[in-house]
């Protein structure tokens, strides 16, 4: 078939239906791994929203979330469904545990203190974690019933990311309802402006950072489980780079704010899925054009897209 | 009702009080007058746990609070309407309100109070949705004023509720405080407006870098040379 036989194809109805019905089951990866990247965006977002610190260990509190499912498999025998829980009640507590012992004493020390301790904080927990799990990389449980493939008018789809879309939706549902409606949102609310106006107003300051510390890493965890159902090798190292795009992501939609941190996460998730679909000579290259897609955000609205000054 | 006695407290090297005492007893509108610097802030922000004591006491109704942490202290019916007015600006005037309700779980009761509030201002029932920061200086005042009310306090503590604002609202302002009282909430009112202050004053102190050096009633204090040459322009 010469070259321009192959174009005429392309251009005949049935080509074009390919064309759509393979753009629509990328765009269906991009969205769910824009949620995944979303919700790892909120982690960063809330934290720094409530207490003002970019939490850097929180690729790695990713990373941790992973490895405990496994555990909770490999170790504890648990069915895979008990085992994701198990991890998000474990990550909350990793999480928690972090903010007591890393950021709750510098709370009164220069903002540099603490930035300092949780670049320290991140590489302790992989150098935990290669010396504890080993370096190499370990098989991630794929729960047979979520490996199917769903045929939606010929668009194939895999179940896990439906299942990623719809949980993601649930989740940003309830946080939603969590910072908006109930007096914990409230109280976070609060202290982001000023903690000693919070105090004032009967708010316990440190029961508030605790919950958002939680909060944040249930949500890592469970993006943690659903990149590692997408790709099922997890390591020591595996939360540095979804962690840097998580961030990015909060940064391009304006650190502090929810909502720009989901549509940041959507982004950057689209752009790397539709990259690698359909310039895949330019794949290499994802992390330049996230960055690049940073620098212009900012350029024009240096606080982000939905960012307050 | 509420009792301190020889308060120290120090920012490292400053020492902001050194050994100061009053009392402010039940019903009454107690002032502590000042210039800047004097310590009167640092005098309620001790009083709340907001800054160490270092040394000496307070007592609320008999019980010693010192240094005990701020959400304890203001459960215990005591309210401060903080310098700067510092109300929360990403929130709106209902969730301002409402976050000053933190410790009450009684819904009727906070829906009661919300209403006497918008009785006492008006304008805050008008920019109910309105985010706190959009509101004026005044606005923001008598925001700042409702948010301590709504925990309904015994015993309310305002941080110079006038500075920054134009003098037709300070009057205002001031008549407003005088009806709080006479709602039967004691008073504990920290000015640089003297005058204003101590006219509607049972009881003044005046507070020099971080000592007591004079106390009367009100009329005795507008009356006295020392404050009239210091305090009231001439
Ligand atoms: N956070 C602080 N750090 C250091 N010094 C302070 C601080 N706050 C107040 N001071 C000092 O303490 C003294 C009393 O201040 P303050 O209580 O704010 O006075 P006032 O409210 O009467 O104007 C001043 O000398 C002030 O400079
Ligand atoms: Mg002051």
């Amino acid at each position: 078939m010469s070259d321009a036989q192959a174009s005429a194809c392309a251009f005949s109805s049935g080509g074009v239906l390919m064309n759509l019905t393979l753009f629509l089951q990328h765009l269906a990866n991009g969205v769910a791994l824009g949620f995944v990247f979303g919700l790892v965006a909120i982690g960063y977002t809330l934290v720094y929203g409530v207490v003002k610190l970019v939490n850097f260990a929180h690729g790695d509190i990713f990373m941790m979330a992973a490895f405990f499912v496994y555990y909770g498999i490999v170790l504890f025998s648990f069915p895979w469904f008990l085992s994701f829980l198990f991890a998000i009640f474990l990550t909350a507590l990793l999480g928690i545990s972090i903010e007591k012992v890393a950021y709750k004493p510098l709370r009164n020390a220069p903002r540099i203190s603490s930035l300092c301790s949780a670049i320290g904080m991140s590489f302790l927990l992989e150098n935990f974690a290669i010396v504890v799990f080993g370096g190499r990389q370990k098989p991630f449980y794929q729960p047979a019933v979520l490996n199917k493939t769903l045929n939606v008018w010929g668009v194939r789809i895999q179940l896990v990311t439906i299942i990623t879309i719809v949980v993601s939706i649930g989740a940003l549902f309830f946080l939603s309802y969590l910072v908006y409606k109930t007096k914990m949102g409230l109280a976070m609310r609060a202290l982001a402006y000023d903690f000693d106006t919070a105090r004032l107003m009967g708010i316990n300051v440190d029961r508030t950072i605790t919950f958002t510390f939680a909060v944040g890493s249930s949500l890592a965890a469970i993006s943690a489980i659903f990149w590692a159902l997408r790709y099922p090798q997890i390591w020591p190292f595996m939360g540095v780079f979804p962690g840097w795009r998580a961030f990015t992501a909060a940064i391009i939609g304006g650190i502090g704010s929810i909502k720009g941190a989901m549509v940041g996460g959507f982004l950057i998730g689209m752009i790397s899925i539709l990259l690698v679909a359909f310039l895949p000579d330019l794949a290499g290259y994802r992390d330049a054009f996230i960055f690049i897609m940073l620098v212009f955000v900012l350029l024009f609205k240096p606080t982000g897209l939905f960012g307050e000054t | 009702m509420l009792e301190v006695r020889d308060l120290h407290v120090s920012y490292g090297a400053i020492k902001a009080l050194k050994g100061i005492s009053f009392k402010v007893e039940k019903g009454k509108v107690v002032t502590l007058i000042g210039s800047n610097g004097a310590g009167k802030t640092t005098t309620l922000k001790a009083i709340c746990g907001l800054v160490r004591v270092q040394s000496g006491n307070v007592f609320l109704n008999g019980e010693n609070i010192t240094n005990k942490p701020t959400n304890e202290i203001v459960s215990k019916k005591i309210a401060m309407v903080p310098e700067g007015r510092r109300i929360f600006p990403n929130l709106t005037v209902y969730e301002n309100l409402l976050v000053g309700a933190y410790q009450r779980n009684d819904k009727d009761g906070i829906q009661e109070d919300m209403e006497w509030i918008f009785s006492l201002f008006p304008v805050l029932k008008e920019r109910l949705n309105q985010k706190g920061g959009t509101l004026s200086g005044g606005e923001q005042q008598m925001l700042a004023i409702g948010r301590a009310l709504m925990s309904r306090p015994d015993l309310l503590m305002l941080d110079e509720p006038s500075l920054g604002l134009a003098p037709i609202i300070v009057e205002q302002l001031f008549e407003v405080i005088q009806k709080i009282h006479s709602e039967g909430k004691t008073i504990l009112l920290i000015e640089q407006n003297a005058y204003a202050a101590l006219n509607i004053a049972d009881y003044a102190y005046v507070l020099e870098t971080g000592r007591i050096v004079l106390q009367g009633t009100g009329k005795e204090l507008l009356a006295n040379e020392e404050v009239k040459r210091a305090y009231l322009g001439g």
